[in-house]
């Protein structure tokens, strides 16, 4: 392991960059926008009235804080380390996206904006987006791929009945990468009233860091918890991987304790050793898309990979720039998990935890039971239990063979 | 750095006292035979520049009619080395024509930002536009494509502050983009009103001729910002020409030209019919 002292890791720089990653790869005509929204957010983190109105607001609307819950059956399946689940799927609508909603929602009314745009993948950040803004009355619009519509129909209606406009994107593929094209080319069309809510740790700086800030209450309340529970800090933290939110919102208040492993699992889909993926770190090499470099799925030309998962929320074809350097560090470890083996763990989590977990989490849990036994009996495995499978039990019945 | 044929056509259009007419289109499409064919007639139907597209897979700041004309090109198989081999065809047809590409940063970051710039200058390449390459990421690619004399042209937009300009201007060379609308190519239509005041702002912080493009679509509005700019650019309406040739089952090369020349005939005539 890479030998991390406290205190030295701060990324990104004052440019967004993380090494060589990270970055504002935008148009012109955005890059005021950016730079605008970097000061806006800047002065909203060193106000301490704003963090105490997200906090009241994580407390009583959110739900926070997410349980730290062992996982007694699921442990005694594997026969080794401690499992624990960080109960993000606890959350108000069902999963971490609206950690980062509730802060950059904040963010948006601080700068005026009254109109706010999304890109979605599984729905979940279209439904925790809609949700903040009906809660603060203001417009939505959220762009998400033709596929995923058909993919994930119970989140389409949701959004709608929270007052948001979806709008269906063809090109493409029809999938994540294809909506986040989309919602950014209506932000450079409006420009003077909209504010662009990204639902993952990628995009221009300052998301990547913006995102990570707000996802990390969920790696606070983890330490806060095992050190009551354990007395100790955890062995590993385990997290799926799509743009990589939930897993740096784990892993980041770890990142200087050096004993801690933090595992990131990508979507295999059909296999590594195929087209049908969506692990960027694992598959892909580094590139420029969506406003940052990263590692990404392209071909060698340069033209971007559409990624595959069963997961509409992981098959997008890059990944947070953090994670690249996390990567690049050798501070993280990335692993990968397929279509089948998510489904497997999906099922076995349901029926041994009484939990039925949303397909991204499932592919962590495909890959818990290696990694407990890694870790060895007496240690602790906390899995980031970000999503839960409601949206998911259409998919998952057609994936069955089982009509409904 | 050279940018030769860059100034010399603008020379010789302020000589002319007239704007410049600069023509968008996509390397490829709808197949690189008759890609080329388009651009050998370019110049004969009335552009002054030529802009040369090399596909991308995700353009996030075009419309529909330049994005479909991208996938068109994927499909033909136009990567950026056949973008290359393209330009250096139509070079050696034509010794003054400015060619300028125009695309998005991972192709050439794939490529290799010194074997890009260097196989650039060799297809006789004046200018590389990146859309996705704001001055803040410029210099690794601006230090390349110095080296090998192309000039990196930059874009300027309705959102650019004096502050910005300055940043725009400090590195770049040939002429500077200005994008006359905030949005994406071929959906908003310029407002010349607004166009004019910040041509001369963008001249006078850069020092260089102002293209403008994104809203140009008719003769007429060709024509009024001809009156106010060093150069005017269409795209979105040449692909378009492109794609209802295909679904007509009519030649897409004439399509286009004859497309070029009325824009190019109205812009030729907008100063000239000023001073009568
Ligand atoms: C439950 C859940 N987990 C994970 C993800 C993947 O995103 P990220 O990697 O940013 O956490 C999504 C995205 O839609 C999701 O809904």
């Amino acid at each position: 392991m890479n030998a991390i002292i406290p205190n030295q890791y701060a990324m990104p720089d004052v440019e967004g960059r993380f090494g060589p990653y990270g970055g504002r790869f935008v148009a012109e005509t955005l890059m005021p926008l950016v730079l605008e929204l970097n000061q806006a957010y800047e002065a909203c983190k060193a106000d301490p009235t704003f963090q105490a109105e997200l906090d009241d607001y994580l407390t009583h609307y959110v739900g926070r804080p997410s349980p730290l819950y062992l996982a007694q059956r699921l442990t005694d399946h594997y026969e080794a380390a401690n499992i624990w689940f960080k109960r993000d799927e606890l959350n108000h609508t069902g999963a971490h996206k609206i950690n980062n909603c509730m802060g950059q929602i904040l963010l948006a009314m601080r700068m005026g904006k009254k109109r706010i745009i999304a890109e979605t993948g599984a729905g979940q950040h279209g439904v925790a987006t809609a949700t903040v803004c009906a809660r603060f009355g203001l417009q939505c619009v959220v762009y998400m791929g033709a596929a995923d519509v058909q993919r994930q129909s119970p989140n389409v209606f949701r959004m709608k009945l929270l007052g948001a406009e979806v709008i269906p994107v063809t090109s493409g593929r029809g999938t994540l990468k294809d909506a986040m094209n989309e919602a950014m080319r209506d932000w450079v069309t409006n420009v003077e009233d909209t504010y662009y809510l990204i639902g993952t740790a990628a995009g221009p700086h300052p998301y990547p860091a913006m995102v990570r800030d707000f996802q990390s209450v969920i790696g606070r309340e983890t330490r806060v918890q095992m050190l009551a529970r354990r007395e100790k800090l955890p062995d590993a933290c385990v997290a799926a991987i799509g743009g990589g939110s939930n897993a740096i919102g784990l892993f980041h208040p770890f990142i200087e304790d050096a004993g801690v492993r933090l595992i990131g699992i990508e979507a295999a889909g059909r296999g590594l050793d195929g087209p049908d993926h969506a692990a960027s770190l694992q598959g892909g090499r580094p590139g420029v898309l969506h406003g940052n470099r990263t590692y990404l799925l392209q071909d060698d030309d340069g033209q971007i990979l559409e990624g595959h998962s069963i997961s509409a929320g992981l098959d997008y074809p890059g990944i947070g720039p953090e994670h690249a350097w996390l990567k690049d560090l050798g501070r993280a470890e990335y692993r990968a998990a397929t279509d089948a083996e998510a489904l497997e763990a999906f099922q076995l989590c349901s029926k041994l935890e009484g939990i039925i977990p949303a397909l991204e989490p499932s592919h962590a849990l495909a890959r818990i039971g290696e990694i407990a036994h890694e870790v060895g009996k007496g240690g602790d495995v906390v899995l980031n239990m970000c999503g839960r499978g409601d949206k998911d039990i259409f998919a998952v019945a057609q994936h069955l063979g089982v009509e409904l | 750095m050279t940018t030769a044929r860059i100034d010399a056509r603008f020379a010789s259009l302020k000589a002319e006292g007239r704007a410049g007419f600069v023509a968008y289109v996509m390397a490829g499409d709808p197949t690189r035979d008759q890609a080329l064919e388009i651009l050998r007639g370019l110049p004969a139907a009335g552009a002054d520049i030529i802009e040369l597209g090399f596909p991308f897979s995700d353009p996030m700041a075009e419309g529909p009619p330049i994005q479909r004309a991208a996938l068109r090109g994927l499909k033909a198989g136009l990567t950026l080395k056949g973008t290359l081999d393209l330009a250096r065809a139509f070079r050696d047809g034509d010794a003054d024509t400015p060619l300028i590409l125009m695309g998005y940063l991972n192709p050439i970051e794939s490529y290799g930002h010194e074997a890009f710039a260097r196989d650039a200058a060799a297809a006789g390449v004046d200018g590389v536009i990146v859309v996705d390459c704001p001055p803040e990421e410029a210099d690794p690619l601006t230090d390349a494509l110095d080296a090998a004399e192309v000039s990196l042209i930059r874009l300027a937009t309705p959102t650019s502050d004096d502050a910005r300009l300055e940043l725009i201007a400090r590195r770049t060379s040939g002429f500077v983009y200005y994008v006359s609308v905030a949005g994406v190519t071929g959906v908003k239509e310029a407002q010349s009103a607004s166009v004019a005041p910040a041509v001369e702002r963008v001249r006078k912080a850069s020092g260089l001729p102002v293209a403008v493009g994104f809203g140009v679509k008719t003769p007429e509005r060709a024509a009024e910002i001809a009156r106010v700019a060093d150069a005017v650019v269409a795209g979105s309406v040449l692909v378009d020409e492109v794609a209802a040739a295909l679904e007509a089952g009519t030649s897409p090369v004439t399509a286009v030209l004859a497309r070029v020349q009325a824009l190019g005939d109205a812009v030729r005539g907008a100063r000239v019919t000023e001073t009568v």
